[in-house]
C-alpha cells in the first residue's frame, strides 16, 4: 500500500504521466510564443489550436467556442461578470443562481449585488437538487443570466442541466454552468444540453493547476475580463499557457475516453463506502443517493467535529476533506451543508471522500477499517455525543 | 494553517479524558453551533485540584487546549488554577494558529466555569472571586461566528 491514500480528488488530482510527457516539450524545445511568426512560435500556436479542437470535441462544441483561461475561478468570473455588464447596459440586472454554488460563483454574484444587480438564490432542497418550477418562476423580464453549478463540489449532486438549459432557451435567458467538478466525470454535450457558457478546470482531471477553459456559445457576446493582447480571438489577453493547455487537452481526452470503464469501478467503490459508512450509528449521507458524481461521498457523523476527524484520518495516511468550519478558517460550517438544511452541529461533523480512477479496492477497505474506530474514539470524548445519547433514552 | 508538534501530540494523546462521577465541580462551555463544547470535572481536596477530567467536542486545537489546560491545573491550588490564562495554555502548546486562539479562551473559561460550580456547590458566591462569566465563549475580536451571541 502507498504511504498515503488520496481520497480528495475533488480538491485536485495528480498530473498523469502521459499529460506531463506531452507538456514537457513546450517548456524546452518548443517554448515559442504562439503570437510569433517563426517556426517555434507557430509550433506552439498549432499546439494550442489542436488542444482547442480536442476540448471542443469532448463538449460537442466548435473550436471557436473554446477560450482558454487560468482555471475555474477565472472562467466563472468572466462568464458571470462578462454577461452581467453586457446585459446590464440593456437594463437587465437580475441574476439567478443557487444557494450552494462554489465560492467562485457565489462571491462573484455577491460583488455584483453591491454594484446594483439583484440576485435570486434558488433553494437546493434536502437532496441538493434545484426544482425546475422554482427556476421557471424566478425568471423575470430583466433576468440577465442563470448560473447553476453542474455538479456540486462538496456533495456531488448533479443538476438537471438539459432541462435547466431548455427553460432558459425558451425564456431567452443566457445559461452558464460551473462544470468544474462534472467535466471528465459525466458526459457533456453543450448542444443537446442547451448550455450557453460552461466553465472547466484542468487540475480536477489530471492536468496541471492554473489552466482551464470557458465555452462560449457562438453568437453570445460578453465583456472582457482581462484586457491586453489579441490572444484568444481578442477576448482574453495574456500569452497562452501553452504547456498547460496541451496538458489540459491530453488529460481531458484520457479521462473522457476511459470514462465509462472508470466510472463503473469508481461508482462501485463509492457505493461500498456509502453503504458501509451508513452502518455507523447516527450517520447520514449528504445529497441525493444516485444523482451524484461517481466518486463523491459526503457523510455527516453526529457528535463529532470534522477537523478532528480529518486530523485522525491524516494520522492514518488518509487524505480527505470536510465541510467543517475549522478547515475553512471561519467558525461557520459549509454553506453547502447548511443549504441542504443540515443543522450547524451536524454540518460541523461532515466528511468528504472523493474517489478517482487511481484508487483501489484495497484502499477503500482500509478507509472502511479505520473510520469507525476513529469516530468511536472521538465520540467517547464528546460531550455533545453524550447529550445526543441521553436525549434518545 | 499548521499546528505545532506539541498541539498534535496533545491532540493525538489527550491527557485526562473522561468524567469524574463524584466530581466537586462540573463546568461546560461552548456551543455546538459554533463547533466546540468543553466539559470539565474537578475533584478538590483541601483546596487542591486532585483530579481533573474533560470531554470535548471540537477541532484539533479544542481537544489539545483542553488536554493542556487540565494538565496545567492538576495538583494546583484553586487560586492558582484561576490565574491560568488562555495565553499560558497557548504558550505551553507552542502557539496556535490565529483562527484557533478562541479555543484557548474556551479552555480558560472551562476552568473558571468548573471552579465557579465548585464554589456554588459549597454555598459560596463565585462572582466576587472569579468575576462574571460571560455567556459567550468565543473571543469577540477573533470570533466571526454568526451564531455567537457576543455583546
Amino acid at each position: 500500500m502507498n504511504k498515503y491514500i488520496y481520497a480528495d480528488n475533488a480538491a485536485t488530482t495528480q498530473v498523469s504521466e502521459r499529460v506531463l510527457k506531452a507538456m514537457l516539450p513546450y517548456y524546452k524545445e518548443r517554448f515559442g510564443n504562439p503570437s510569433s511568426i517563426y517556426s517555434i512560435g507557430q509550433e506552439a500556436k498549432d499546439a494550442v489550436e489542436s488542444a482547442r479542437q480536442i476540448v471542443a470535441s469532448y463538449l460537442n462544441a466548435d473550436m471557436d467556442e473554446i477560450y482558454f483561461t487560468s482555471g475555474g475561478s477565472e472562467s466563472d468570473n468572466w462568464a458571470i461578470k462578462g454577461i452581467a455588464y453586457q446585459m446590464g447596459k440593456k437594463g437587465k440586472k437580475h441574476i439567478i443562481t443557487t444557494k450552494f454554488e462554489h465560492h467562485a460563483v457565489l462571491h462573484t454574484v455577491e460583488a455584483l449585488e453591491k454594484e446594483g444587480f439583484e440576485i435570486t438564490y434558488l433553494d437546493v432542497h434536502e437532496d441538493g437538487i434545484i426544482r425546475l418550477d422554482e427556476l421557471e418562476n424566478a425568471i423575470r423580464k430583466d433576468t440577465a443570466l442563470v448560473t447553476i453549478i453542474y455538479a456540486n463540489n462538496e456533495i456531488g449532486t448533479i443538476q438537471p442541466i438539459e432541462e435547466i438549459g431548455k427553460i432558459c432557451r425558451e425564456k431567452g435567458v443566457i445559461f452558464h454552468t460551473d462544470a468544474v467538478q462534472a467535466v471528465s466525470n459525466v458526459p457533456i454535450d453543450v448542444k443537446s444540453q442547451n448550455i450557453d457558457l460552461l466553465s472547466l478546470s484542468g487540475h480536477k482531471f489530471h492536468a496541471p493547476k492554473g489552466v482551464g477553459a470557458l465555452y462560449i456559445k457562438r453568437g453570445i457576446t460578453l465583456e472582457k475580463l482581462i484586457h491586453g493582447g489579441a490572444q484568444e480571438r481578442k477576448q482574453r489577453a495574456g500569452t497562452e499557457n501553452v504547456a498547460g493547455i496541451v496538458g489540459l487537452s491530453v488529460a481531458l481526452k484520457e479521462a473522457c475516453d476511459n470514462m465509462e470503464e472508470r466510472n463503473k469501478r469508481v461508482v462501485a467503490m463509492r457505493d461500498k463506502l456509502i453503504d458501509n459508512l451508513l452502518k455507523i450509528d447516527k450517520s447520514r449521507l449528504n445529497g441525493h443517493r444516485t444523482k451524484r458524481l461517481p466518486g463523491n461521498v459526503n457523510m455527516s457523523f453526529r457528535g463529532i467535529e470534522g477537523e478532528s476527524l480529518l486530523l485522525m484520518l491524516g494520522a492514518k495516511g488518509i487524505c480527505a476533506s470536510s465541510g467543517s468550519a475549522c478547515t475553512s478558517g471561519s467558525l461557520d460550517p459549509s454553506h453547502v451543508l447548511l443549504a441542504i438544511g443540515l443543522p450547524h452541529e451536524t454540518a460541523h461533523g461532515s466528511l468528504r471522500l472523493t474517489i478517482g480512477g487511481d484508487n483501489t479496492e484495497e484502499e477503500i477497505d482500509y478507509i472502511l477499517k479505520e473510520i469507525p474506530s476513529i469516530i468511536e474514539n472521538l465520540r467517547r470524548m464528546s460531550p455533545l455525543w453524550e447529550k445526543i445519547i441521553k436525549e434518545e433514552n | 494553517m499548521a499546528y505545532s508538534e506539541k498541539v498534535m501530540e496533545h491532540f493525538s494523546n489527550p491527557r485526562n479524558v473522561g468524567e469524574i462521577e463524584d466530581a466537586d465541580g462540573i463546568g461546560e462551555v461552548g456551543n455546538p453551533k459554533c463547533g466546540d463544547i468543553m466539559k470539565m470535572y474537578i475533584k478538590v481536596n483541601d483546596g487542591i485540584i486532585e483530579d481533573v477530567k474533560f470531554k470535548t467536542f471540537g477541532c484539533g486545537a479544542a481537544i489539545a487546549t483542553s488536554s493542556m489546560a487540565t494538565e496545567l491545573i492538576k495538583g494546583k491550588k484553586i487560586e492558582e488554577a484561576l490565574k491560568l490564562t488562555n495565553k499560558a495554555v497557548m504558550e505551553a502548546l507552542g502557539g496556535l494558529p490565529p483562527v484557533k486562539v478562541h479555543c484557548s479562551v474556551l479552555a480558560e473559561q472551562a476552568i473558571k466555569t468548573t471552579i465557579a460550580d465548585y464554589y456554588r456547590k459549597r454555598g459560596i458566591d463565585p462572582e466576587p472571586i472569579i468575576g462574571s462569566l460571560k455567556s459567550c465563549n468565543h473571543d469577540q475580536e477573533l470570533c466571526n461566528c454568526d451564531n455567537c451571541t457576543c455583546e
